[in-house]
């Protein structure tokens, strides 16, 4: 079978999930969404998801329903307690951005000045947060140099020269993970830098440089790894049979 | 504790302006819509909404009648972000407080149990102080640890809508979710509360759960009876999001001459004839695509 680029980025986004234990899976986005319940069907099953309202889910609804279309809930967590569990660090974000620098700060709140932004954007939600709390990864459905960028606009999300910067231990929990946008796989090198992990299987080191604002290290930069027959079925037939990630992902 | 029982048209009485306003309910989720329709028809000015926003922020905004948001977000949930509220910042009519989500729990906690503050982790090395000046930092007596001090937000009113209540303001949810309506309560000087339907005190319980009651009389000051008082906002178990009418607010929210035609059809006359041009609405939206 071969696998779609969508389906490459959910595989990618899988094994982000890894070893994350038992925690709340916090995925925002269709790849991370079918991500989440990916890892849990196969090499993650102690992972926690969410329907995305206020139910925790031994058995997902359909794909971007919430409990009243069905599953099996698990526990009962409404916002204030997403709040709570936030602060014990038990639960993974993977989430979008607007903007991402170099060290993995992240804008998802405006473009321009804030005092008078030339666009609004979602506003900072729970990226400051959930940055300084518990591991945060970052799906970029379209990997171009607007979103790469050499300085962003405002810091919603953490990076890694702002936390390492910062002089006391209140930081101690900010871990940035990777970065998978549909190009490729990006993740930290020791000086908290994005560096190329994995280009996708098509994708070439000048496709992803021309759309990166800031220069890359390609250096240890392998290829992405394909899905294997029992993930794309499970990703075919259980967990996307709409097939809503090839309307986030271009082929 | 009795004489709490109002009427719409009660409520720019309790609401003045330049005054702190919380809004109970999350996005474009059990909004008291009702009351501020209310507000939409009053001379009310210069208020500060406190909120998980939805489309009463924008509704609101494109009244003039906001001077500043506290918010986590400003969203209607299907739709990211509201039409209005996103002119607003842009064109710099509004000032606004945008903090993390979690920041701005911080700020209800410490206003409801009157502390002038409440660290958090979240906030630190995040541009949210820089666009907020106001903002300081805090050293832990204990280690080395410093956190953000989020300032306690105490509205003066705060406005609610919730399934049922009696006619004492014991409130009661039925939906999944609870937000922050007690909170909100607890943190506010006064709180409005709208209901889908009042009934006796024994009700409540006859059928339901009694963790379904969520805010006690002691935080509430007022009480109404709203059907479909969270309109066009989703109010569940009674009723789900008017996805079509949410859809219609936001484009027409796009120029000026739809929101007009919008403001003429549905925001101009009483509550009644709010709920009749939606049923006009519905049957115009019906027939054509049929």
């Amino acid at each position: 079978m071969n696998a779609t680029r969508a389906e490459v980025c959910i595989a990618a986004c899988s094994d982000a999930w890894r070893d994350s234990g038992e925690v709340l899976a916090h995925a925002v986005g269709t790849v991370p969404a079918i991500s989440a319940r990916l890892a849990r069907l196969t090499h993650s099953p102690e992972l926690v998801l969410s329907d995305g309202e206020c139910h925790f889910m031994a058995d997902p609804p359909p794909l971007g329903k919430t409990a009243a279309a069905g599953g099996t809930v698990e526990a009962w967590a409404p916002f204030s307690r997403i709040f709570d569990i936030l602060g014990t660090g038990r639960r993974h974000s993977m989430m979008g951005a607007s903007q991402i620098d170099r060290f993995g700060n992240q804008n998802i709140s405006l473009i321009g000045d804030w005092r008078k932004p030339k666009r609004q954007l979602i506003g900072m939600r729970g990226a400051p947060g959930n940055t300084v709390n518990h591991r945060t990864d970052y799906w970029v459905s379209r990997h171009s140099s607007r979103v790469f960028v050499d300085r962003v606009d405002v810091v919603s999300g953490v990076g890694n020269d702002r936390a390492r910067a910062h002089p006391s231990s209140a930081l101690r929990f900010h871990h940035l993970g990777v970065v998978v946008t549909d190009l490729a796989v990006l993740d930290y090198d020791e000086d908290g830098r994005l560096k190329v992990r994995s280009l996708h299987p098509g994708v070439t080191a000048d496709q992803v440089r021309e759309n990166t604002g800031f220069d890359l290290d390609f250096g240890e930069a392998g290829e992405s790894r394909l899905p294997d027959e029992r993930e794309l079925e499970l990703i075919r037939t259980v967990l996307d049979p709409q097939n809503a990630r090839d309307r986030e992902v271009r082929s | 504790m009795g004489g709490k029982s109002m009427t719409l048209s009660d409520v720019p009485k309790h609401v003045r302006s330049g005054m702190t306003v919380g809004i109970g309910g999350w996005g474009s989720r059990r909004k008291p819509m009702a009351m501020v329709r209310e507000l939409l028809r009053s001379d009310v000015t210069d208020l500060t909404l406190v909120t998980f926003g939805g489309p009463e922020v924008g509704l609101l905004c494109a009244a003039g009648k906001v001077r500043r948001v506290i918010y986590g977000f400003v969203s209607l949930d299907t739709i990211p972000l509201d039409p209005h509220f996103r002119a607003a910042r842009e064109n710099g009519r509004i000032e606004a407080t945008e903090y993390d989500e979690g920041m701005f729990v911080a700020a209800l906690r410490a206003g409801a149990n009157r502390l002038s503050f409440l660290p958090t982790r979240a906030g630190l090395e995040s541009d949210v102080l820089l666009m907020n000046p106001h903002l300081r930092t805090v050293a832990s007596p204990y280690d080395d640890e410093v956190y953000v001090a989020v300032p306690a937000v105490r509205p003066d009113v705060s406005l609610l809508h919730l399934n049922r209540s009696d006619e004492l303001g014991n409130g009661q949810f039925l939906g999944p979710d609870p937000y922050f309506d007690d909170l909100f309560a607890m943190a506010s000087d006064r709180t409005l509360l709208s209901v889908e339907k009042v009934v006796p005190t024994a009700e409540l319980t006859a059928t339901e759960r009694s963790t379904s009651l969520l805010v006690s009389r002691m935080f509430v000051n007022g009480v109404l009876e709203a059907p479909n008082g969270a309109h066009f906002t989703s109010c569940d178990p009674d009723y789900g999001r008017d996805e079509a009418f949410q859809r219609h607010y936001a484009q027409s929210a796009q120029d000026e001459h739809s929101w007009r035609e919008f403001r003429d059809t549905f925001l101009t006359g009483d509550e009644a004839g709010y709920h009749e041009a939606v049923r006009a609405f519905h049957r115009t939206t019906e027939k054509e695509s049929a």
